[in-house]
């Protein structure tokens, strides 16, 4: 919850940073005082988004203490770091500078405000890549090792953290949604302005840079987010079968571009899982397969594969069954737990025979990394799978619309540049009713990443229930509510004040 | 360069490094400080608005400071973190929210159609300066006191035998609020919470360009250096005549497993063992009442923040020295000794404070920054005029 109300803030702190940043490039350059007058505008609409992306960021650093503490321990020693750099490499920056951009115009040279400007811009950015690069290890844990001694994963490669493929993509991905909210943003609000027939060469300058940037950013946003799915395919295979609603494996697999889910089926027999089929679907034939491996025929294992084990028919590869992880999942923790015993007996040749396996490459890849299934039983099989209609949904949803800002944004252009945008007033609308449709596809992105690789905290590793501060209910739900209510109350305070100094326009003073 | 110190050095200069930054935070807690005295100094809404203005230039930082001292704490001591947080759950969960409603009240304040109004945005300033400054003081105060809680790595393997599989397990009836019964926490809390307001006051008299706001600063001044002086040594003399929790070393066995025991007046020794943070000490007490009576002996002077500022730093960083280091428990368990943390048994792996401390190499850059921009700033003091300009104001 805490994470998707941040999430409502940041991306238009990403990208109206680099926006407002680009029209005092433009003022310095041409010296024009309107372009003054727009960056000034915008800067004040940021600098109110801003202060509630504060507000409620953070909440999210210091929950991992607070909610989760387990996982604290167990993967601290790597997650923390990207924290502390966040908030030395990043929030000083932005604090510091956000500071100049709103108080300096008449204290600091034109020069100086503007490099304070694109300091803020980089430092909001950068915060974004620290904390992307925290969420990627957890989707993808790699330059790490186990430390029986401590019971934790261990950093062995900062690198491998910092630059893992999925790292990488997760963040011009995230970043780029920003950028294409922003864009929308902009286009929105300014199309209220030509709507009203105000500050139209504003507008419509407003309308330029941002649909430049719009369409830039949302070839970013299409080429990473297809990179995305073959990584998740690749890593996450059952996050990708959640968000395609594939319960049986198949070669050749269809894509479906829009579906409607049943009910799920009730289990026949104990143990069965409960199904979901489409009530209704448009598919393409084959071109699942082909996007994800680039070859029409490649194999793609479902949902129902992935938890009773399969073998490719066309790789001719092995895949062991959930019940099986589980298993090798038991072997694990009681190795760990056979271990700590040793140590407290003081039974060092026990200790030692326990401690080889860590040390062993081959057990640490058939047996260890999948620690975290020991925690599920056959019973509770159907916790390890994600909830398949939001997963489906969110991903559908969030595709199609990527799809509309970017026409939306070629549209706007073009006509902008053609002088008859005012003319059509009806796209104007489009525009200004895209502006929610954009926050809509944000959040779906985030559910996806979130809910789609439940019950996972750590991939493979560690699930939420064994990564929890034993913290009772009742504290839990309440400090919920509180966050929730007071979230919400600040958000329908941003919403007004965004809306009242949208309304005083450009001219309208501060 | 850091890879050839062992894993204890650089668990100590992880340690430095955290009390450097919880002691540039408490001298940052001058904002919320300030917060406090808004409408004691301002009484008029143009004075209110130059007093938070001139706090609003630097809120970002106090609050960048906080964030970044828990990310350090997290990156370097984990077990901490996870102990701590997860277990004295509503102490920092209220710590949380009275940072939450500071963030929005700078900007929103003056906003037209700000939804809850002007006033509701001004409360929440005195809120975070009160509530904030309080129970982080208090919750300091327990890394000398102690807290409730068990600590068993052994539990994440529970499942095996269906018990739950919390590692940290926090003790106390209240989770951390508990810690405010305890008269020496209370004191630092108290203290922490009055010394922010009297830096707010020094503050306020250095970069408000307002001859009544001046004048009841100095007044404010006398009035709230006389509850800190007490609190603080009122937390000294407990903390200096109590008995600490001494780390004892053991040459055969790995420093994570060394005992842990009650030893009489184990701060007073750690100040006599470790003679430059004594130094230290009393030069930060003496800096911080010299920035004090000057600003009320001298008629007009505005400098009386730096000493202060500096003294607070100093003060505040050796009092963190004396509870980790020398063989110390800086968080350390009431309810089992042997499960209190030290900077041995709570830290992160010798590579990633390795790496760590390459990343701290930047402090420098950072901190010359936000001089400069600090500098530039500040060149002009607030004024009726540029309130009233309108320009950005809070």
């Amino acid at each position: 919850m805490s994470a998707m109300f941040h999430w409502v803030f940041v991306p238009l702190t990403l990208g109206l940073s680099i926006l407002v940043a680009i029209m005092e490039t433009i003022y310095l350059r041409t010296g024009d005082e309107s372009w003054k007058k727009m960056t000034k505008f915008w800067a004040k609409l940021f600098g109110i988004n801003f202060a509630i992306g504060v507000a409620t960021g953070i909440i999210l650093e210091f929950q991992f203490g607070t909610n989760w503490s387990n996982y604290s321990w167990f993967v601290g020693d790597i997650f923390g770091a990207p924290l502390a750099i966040e908030g030395i490499m990043a929030f000083f920056l932005e604090a510091t500078f956000v500071a100049v951009m709103f108080f300096g115009w008449n204290k600091v040279s034109k020069r100086f405000h503007l490099l304070s400007t694109w300091l803020v811009a980089i430092g909001a950015n950068l915060s974004a890549l620290w904390i992307l690069v925290a969420n990627a290890w957890m989707q993808y844990p790699v330059g790490t090792t186990f430390n029986p001694m401590t019971a934790r994963n261990e950093m062995i490669d900062f690198w491998d953290v910092l630059f893992s493929p999925v790292a990488v993509n997760k963040f011009i991905h995230t970043v780029a949604s920003g950028f294409v909210l922003a864009s929308v943003f902009v286009v929105g609000v300014s199309s209220w302005f030509l709507l009203k027939k105000r500050d139209t060469l504003f507008a419509k300058r407003s309308i330029v840079i941002a649909s430049v940037f719009g369409i830039t950013t949302s070839l970013f946003l299409i080429w990473s987010g297809d990179e995305s799915a073959r990584q998740m395919a690749d890593k996450q295979p059952m996050k990708f079968a959640a968000m395609e609603a594939l319960w049986d494996g198949q070669a050749n697999a269809p894509l479906v571009v829009i579906g409607l889910l049943q009910k799920p089926t009730p289990p026949k027999t104990e143990g069965q899982l409960k199904e979901m089929e489409f009530a209704v679907k448009i598919e393409i034939p084959s071109l699942l397969s082909y996007m994800t491996y680039l070859d029409p025929n490649a194999y793609i294992p479902g949902i129902k594969d992935l938890v009773h084990g399969y073998t490719n028919p066309y790789t001719e590869k092995v895949e062991i069954s959930y019940f099986e992880k589980m298993e090798r999942g038991k072997e694990a923790i009681a190795t760990l737990r056979n271990y700590k015993d040793a140590l407290l007996r003081e039974d060092y040749e026990a200790l030692q025979e326990h401690k080889l396996k860590f040390e062993d490459p081959e057990w640490m890849e058939s047996t260890f990394r999948y620690f975290g299934y020991g925690y599920y039983s056959e019973s509770t099989v159907g916790g390890l799978i994600p909830n398949i209609p939001i997963a489906f949904y969110s991903f559908h949803i969030m595709v199609a619309l990527s799809g509309h800002f970017l026409a939306l944004f070629i549209v706007m252009l073009v006509f902008t540049l053609k002088n008859r945008i005012e003319k059509l007033r009806w796209l104007l609308y489009v525009a200004i009713w895209t502006i929610p449709l954009a926050y809509l596809a944000s959040q779906l992105g985030w559910v996806l990443a979130e809910m789609g690789r439940q019950p996972w905290v750590i991939q493979d590793l560690m699930p939420s229930i064994a990564a929890v501060s034993r913290v009772d209910a009742g504290s839990v739900q309440l400090t919920f509510w509180l966050f929730a209510i007071t979230f919400t109350i600040l958000l329908i305070a941003e919403v007004k004040i965004l809306v009242a100094q949208i309304k005083k326009g450009i001219t309208g003073g501060h | 360069m850091f890879e050839t110190l062992s894993h204890f050095a650089l668990q100590q200069y992880w340690w430095v490094i955290i009390s450097l930054l919880a002691s540039l935070l408490v001298f940052l807690f001058f904002v919320q400080g300030g917060q406090t005295l808004i409408f004691t100094l301002g009484k008029n809404e143009l004075e209110r608005a130059m007093l938070i203005g001139s706090l609003g230039h630097k809120w970002g930082l106090t609050f960048t400071t906080l964030v970044t001292f828990g990310g350090a704490f997290f990156a370097s001591f984990p077990l901490f973190y996870s102990t701590s947080f997860g277990g004295a759950y509503w102490v920092w969960m209220i710590i949380l929210f009275a940072f939450i409603i500071q963030a929005v009240a700078y900007e929103f304040r003056t906003k037209p159609n700000n939804f809850l109004g002007q006033r509701t945005y001004e409360a929440f300033l005195i809120i975070n300066g009160a509530v904030g400054t309080i129970l982080i003081g208090t919750a300091v105060g327990t890394f000398f006191t102690g807290s409730a809680f068990t600590v068993e790595k052994i539990n994440l393997t529970n499942v095996l035998l269906g018990g739950p599989t919390t590692i940290s397990v926090w003790k106390g009836p209240a989770y951390g609020l508990e810690a405010a019964l305890n008269v020496q926490n209370l004191s630092l809390g108290l203290a922490v919470f009055f010394l922010a307001r009297v830096l707010g006051i020094l503050y306020f008299m250095n970069s408000v360009d307002d001859e009544n706001i001046f004048m009841r600063s100095r007044k404010q001044l006398l009035i709230n250096s006389a509850p800190f002086l007490v609190f603080f040594l009122l937390f000294l003399v407990l903390l200096l005549t109590s008995s600490g929790f001494a780390v004892i070393p053991d040459s055969v066995q790995n420093p994570m497993y060394w005992r842990i025991e009650m030893e009489p007046y184990k701060y007073l020794y750690n100040f006599l063992q470790m003679p430059v943070v004594f130094v230290l000490f009393l030069a930060g007490v003496v800096l911080v009442l010299f920035g004090i009576v000057i600003s009320l002996v001298k008629v007009g002077n505005t400098k009386g923040i730096w000493p202060s500022g500096i003294g607070t730093v100093l003060t505040v960083f050796s009092l963190f020295m004396v509870a980790g280091l020398n063989n110390t428990s800086y968080y350390p368990s009431t309810y089992d000794l042997q499960s209190s943390l030290t900077i041995m048994n709570s830290s992160s792996s010798k590579f990633t404070l390795t790496a760590m401390s390459y990343v701290s190499l930047m402090v420098p850059f950072v901190a010359a920054y936000i001089a400069y921009a600090w500098r530039a700033l500040n060149r002009q003091k607030v004024t009726e005029a540029e309130i009233k300009s309108g320009d950005h104001a809070y």
